[in-house]
């Protein structure tokens, strides 16, 4: 489904990898690892079409992402390090809101269950510049609940997390891959995700 | 099509009304701003009343300045413009939304506000109201124009210096019309022609500067 071949990344005039490409199928998970600055991010990005790779080519369903460009990213779910959300609006705002500019229906009711599922019922209506980093983390990674999109790329989603939503994630995550998802992402602690087929790139030596 | 656009907007008027002092900076800043020239010129009403509209038009225009690099910055900072980029829906229909909603919160009060600081130059009652019509009319303009600004300078190094560089030289048209639409009126020409022109500047502008807008966002976030 997801195939990058050859991919070739220039920062400044630093060549951070080249030669970068793998393969991934429905259900399958890929965990991409590599030291500070080794590029994880920016392959990320140009995952998602954020950023062009200064050579090679990533295809979705056989088809440059490029010339799929809107219907790429109608199957995509990004996670950036940072939030994306608001600390003006309240975590049920922001999941409301976001998911509407996405281009998704999300009522009322799935959200204050999200919302539950990561541990913020009872603070839905409390503007977000109250909570803390791992709460706001928490209030992004309830998009995940209810997300069905196919292709999950996320970045570093554990950091700022406690043990058990740690747990809860990859529970997530795994549920995703059951459902014939795939999920693409970079962690510096071992998680164990429950997947059928979880394959590893390791960028930079 | 239309719900993106109107999503958008209702995100953006709730930020900033959750955040009143930004609002309010600007309609302050306008407010001094044509203060200061009568205080500084004296009671010579004559000169005042010939003063008025490029006065008060230029106070508009550096208000709506002031409000433009928070338009894009703070989703670019927390994430949120990555997001939109990678939403499924054309970019430019979000910055659409996002410059009708600057307009909401900058260029509609500053209209409303313009008369009564109008008064204080001397204008007569016919005067006032073209004042009003044509920052009215040209006041979606200077929000179009200004995200195309605010786009190409985002998360520069002194961008705000930048970005007037960039637009007050693109806002010259709106201003010549603009003012002149309220000479005309003064001179007893009558205003239609300005304002025309003022409503092509706005259509042009509105219908065109989101896409343009669009684009420097994408480099920006590359």
């Amino acid at each position: 489904m997801l195939e990058a071949q050859d991919l070739e990344c220039i920062r400044g005039d630093r060549r951070l990898f080249h030669g970068v490409g793998f393969r991934l199928d429905a259900g399958e998970l890929l965990f991409l690892q590599g030291r500070n600055g080794a590029g994880k991010t920016s392959l990320l990005r140009m995952l998602c079409g954020l950023s062009q790779p200064e050579s090679g080519e990533i295809r979705w369903k056989g088809e440059s992402i490029r010339r799929l460009s809107d219907d790429f990213r109608a199957d995509l779910c990004y996670l950036g390090h940072l939030n994306a959300i608001k600390e003006e609006l309240t975590p049920l705002e922001n999941l409301l809101a976001s998911a509407r500019l996405a281009g998704e229906s999300l009522s009322e009711d799935d959200a204050l269950d999200a919302l539950e599922q990561v541990g913020l019922l009872g603070r839905e209506d409390l503007a977000c510049r109250y909570l803390s980093q791992g709460q706001k983390r928490r209030v992004a990674l309830a998009r995940l609940v209810k997300e069905r999109r196919p292709l999950w790329i996320l970045d570093e989603p554990f950091v700022a997390l406690d043990v058990n939503a740690v747990a809860w994630l990859a529970g997530i995550i795994g549920a995703h891959l059951q459902r014939g998802g795939l999920a693409v992402l970079t962690t510096h602690q071992p998680v164990d995700i429950p997947a059928g087929c979880v394959r590893q790139l390791r960028l930079g030596t | 099509m239309l719900g993106i656009v109107t999503h958008t907007i209702a995100r953006d008027l709730r930020l900033a009304l959750r955040r009143p002092a930004d609002l309010a900076s600007v309609l302050f800043f306008f407010i001094i701003v044509a203060s200061l020239f009568p205080l500084g010129i004296g009671p010579e009403l004559e000169l005042l009343r010939q003063l008025a509209p490029g006065v008060l038009w230029v106070g508009a225009l550096l208000a709506t300045m002031l409000s433009l690099p928070r338009l894009f910055a703070d989703d670019h900072r927390d994430g949120t413009l990555e997001q939109l980029a990678l939403s499924p829906n054309p970019l430019g229909l979000m910055v659409l939304g996002k410059v009708i909603a600057h307009w909401l919160v900058s260029g509609l009060p500053l209209a409303l506000l313009a008369p009564v600081l109008g008064l204080q130059f001397d204008l007569a009652p016919d005067a006032l109201w073209v004042l009003t019509l044509s920052i009215l009319l040209g006041t979606p303009a200077l929000s179009g124009i200004g995200a195309i600004g605010a786009g190409l300078t985002l998360g520069l190094r002194g961008g705000g210096v930048l970005l007037s560089l960039l637009v007050l030289p693109l806002y010259i048209p709106v201003l010549i019309f603009g003012a002149g639409a309220v000479d005309a009126t003064v001179s007893g020409l009558g205003p239609g022609a300005h304002l025309s022109l003022l409503a092509a500047l706005t259509v042009g502008g509105v219908a065109f500067a989101p896409w343009a807008a669009a684009v420097a966002l994408k480099i920006a976030l590359e």
